[in-house]
């Protein structure tokens, strides 16, 4: 079968992406430090806690403990640069057009499910995609809007007394910081399901998002149109 | 054949080359926060976290303080709202063995260095005000909570404290020299600032800080110090018991 190359990510979108996952990565450690001080979320059903936010060999795994002021400095250094990686990448998105090819459709969020199904084996055909399938549509435009979120909410438990309004607007000083917490819990769900889904989907896809390109099967050429063909219908005539 | 051959080599070749720059600044970025976690710590009234994460909050201060306005007022609650025992949190700077509330004062000391004293009563000539605000811990946690006293603005213009109220900063310290905070002045002038003597309708009881303390909304609970010694003025920065363990100076709410 005749391969050819085919351009996938921009070289910007790379650098946008790369950027973002040690700089998130830093934002949720840095949280983790932060959150140590008054660790206050369980998941309780019937009065029961089923987990609690966090056990203590998660503490001890990330070194947390009595860090808070390391945790604050750190946060408050690199929400900068979180910040301004993901709104570069926004106004890039929307400028380069490439949103046509990220944002959920009518059809997306439908197809979406299908997606999943077909993921979990219990379907055997795929929607048709583009770059993206519904499913990723919906997932890349969702952490989008959840980022934008932290920054939001981030900023609200940041300057209550300055910045009153968008505390309220986050419905309060504590529901700020949970939404705050309930977020990064989100980026944590979404990385474990984007690792795994990587990982299924192999070499070729893992490697456009570091180099740019895939290596894929050359279309075939429209029937009675290759050199062969016309050859043999020269010498038929 | 020979095509599919081309297209393998120009992939390998363009394969290594990025994952070549990709691992290069994977461990320039790596090798980039080790030296940024491996920085000396600021020594004294910056102290605690490596330098150029103390800038950087250093930095967040010049950009944030412009929001700061004393028109800008802390959410105030009704009073059947606040907590009925509100949470101690610290006793650093409360040493109860050397403290003797019968000879307690407060002390200023005045730009031209002198010193004046002030009693309690001194304190509660000046009108009354009463704050019920949600009271943020630098921890994390809130609690709303009643407190009563005279504004600190009030306190320095009542006593001819003009001078020292145009200055940068304002220091306070407990008796004991055991906790200490700086202030900048504007959040110390706010007029939900208060030089408190009464929680829930009641004296402070001593361990929030009995006989005055500062309760400044505009600030996370660190800088609203108990038991009130000390007084002095300055227009650099003051010693900052928190700061000087790796907390922002300013923390501005």
């Amino acid at each position: 079968m005749p391969k050819q190359i085919v351009y996938k990510h921009k070289l910007a979108t790379r650098w946008f992406h790369w950027l973002n996952f040690p700089l998130l990565a830093i934002m949720i450690w840095s949280g983790l430090l932060i959150y140590w001080a008054n660790d206050i979320y369980e998941i309780r059903i019937f009065g029961i806690t089923i987990f609690k936010f966090f056990p203590e060999v998660i503490y001890q795994w990330f070194n947390a403990a009595f860090r808070l002021a390391d945790g604050m400095a750190w946060h408050f250094a690199f929400m900068w640069l979180f910040t301004i990686n993901g709104g570069l990448y926004v106004l890039y998105t929307w400028v380069s057009g490439e949103w046509r090819d990220l944002l959920p459709n009518r059809r997306s969020f439908g197809e979406a499910w299908q997606v999943v199904l077909h993921d979990l084996r219990l379907r055997k055909t795929k929607p048709d995609q583009g770059k993206y399938n519904a499913a990723q549509r919906v997932a890349y435009s969702a952490i989008i809007v959840m980022g934008f979120g932290s920054i939001v909410t981030g900023l609200a438990i940041y300057k209550p007394v300055q910045l009153a309004w968008l505390m309220w607007l986050c419905g309060g000083y504590e529901t700020a910081r949970l939404l705050h917490f309930a977020l990064t819990v989100g980026y944590v769900l979404f990385f474990g399901i984007h690792i795994g889904q990587v990982a299924l989907a192999g070499w070729n896809n893992f490697r456009a998002m570091v180099a740019g390109f895939e290596v894929v099967d050359k279309p075939a050429p429209p029937p009675g149109n290759s050199p062969a063909e016309r050859a043999a219908k020269t010498a038929a005539s | 054949m020979t095509n599919n051959d081309d297209v393998q080599k120009i992939s390998r070749r363009k394969t290594l080359k990025a994952f070549a720059s990709f691992f290069a600044l994977l461990g320039g970025g790596a090798a980039g926060l080790q030296w940024l976690a491996s920085q000396p710590l600021d020594g004294g009234i910056r102290g605690g976290i490596p330098q150029p994460l103390r800038q950087a909050l250093d930095q967040n201060e010049k950009i944030f303080r412009p929001l700061y306005s004393p028109e800008h007022l802390v959410q105030e609650y009704p009073k059947s709202a606040a907590a009925a025992e509100p949470r101690v949190n610290g006793d650093v700077g409360l040493d109860e063995a050397t403290f003797d509330a019968a000879t307690w004062q407060l002390n200023v000391l005045k730009k031209n260095g002198n010193q004046v004293s002030f009693s309690l009563a001194d304190l509660k000539k000046l009108p009354k005000v009463e704050v019920v605000h949600n009271f943020k811990c630098i921890e994390g946690w809130s609690q709303i909570s009643w407190w009563g006293g005279a504004r600190l603005a009030d306190f320095l213009a009542h006593y001819g404290l003009h001078e020292e109220a145009q200055m940068n900063h304002l220091g306070l310290m407990t008796p004991d020299e055991g906790y200490y905070v700086g202030i900048d002045m504007p959040s110390a002038l706010h007029p939900q600032t208060l030089l408190c003597y009464e929680l829930n309708g009641q004296p402070l009881p001593p361990a929030h800080g009995y006989p005055l303390r500062l309760i400044i909304p505009v600030k996370y609970g660190v800088k609203s110090l108990k038991r009130i010694g000390t007084m002095y003025f300055d227009n650099e920065r003051l010693p900052d018991y928190w700061t000087e363990r790796g907390y922002d100076y300013y923390i501005g709410l």
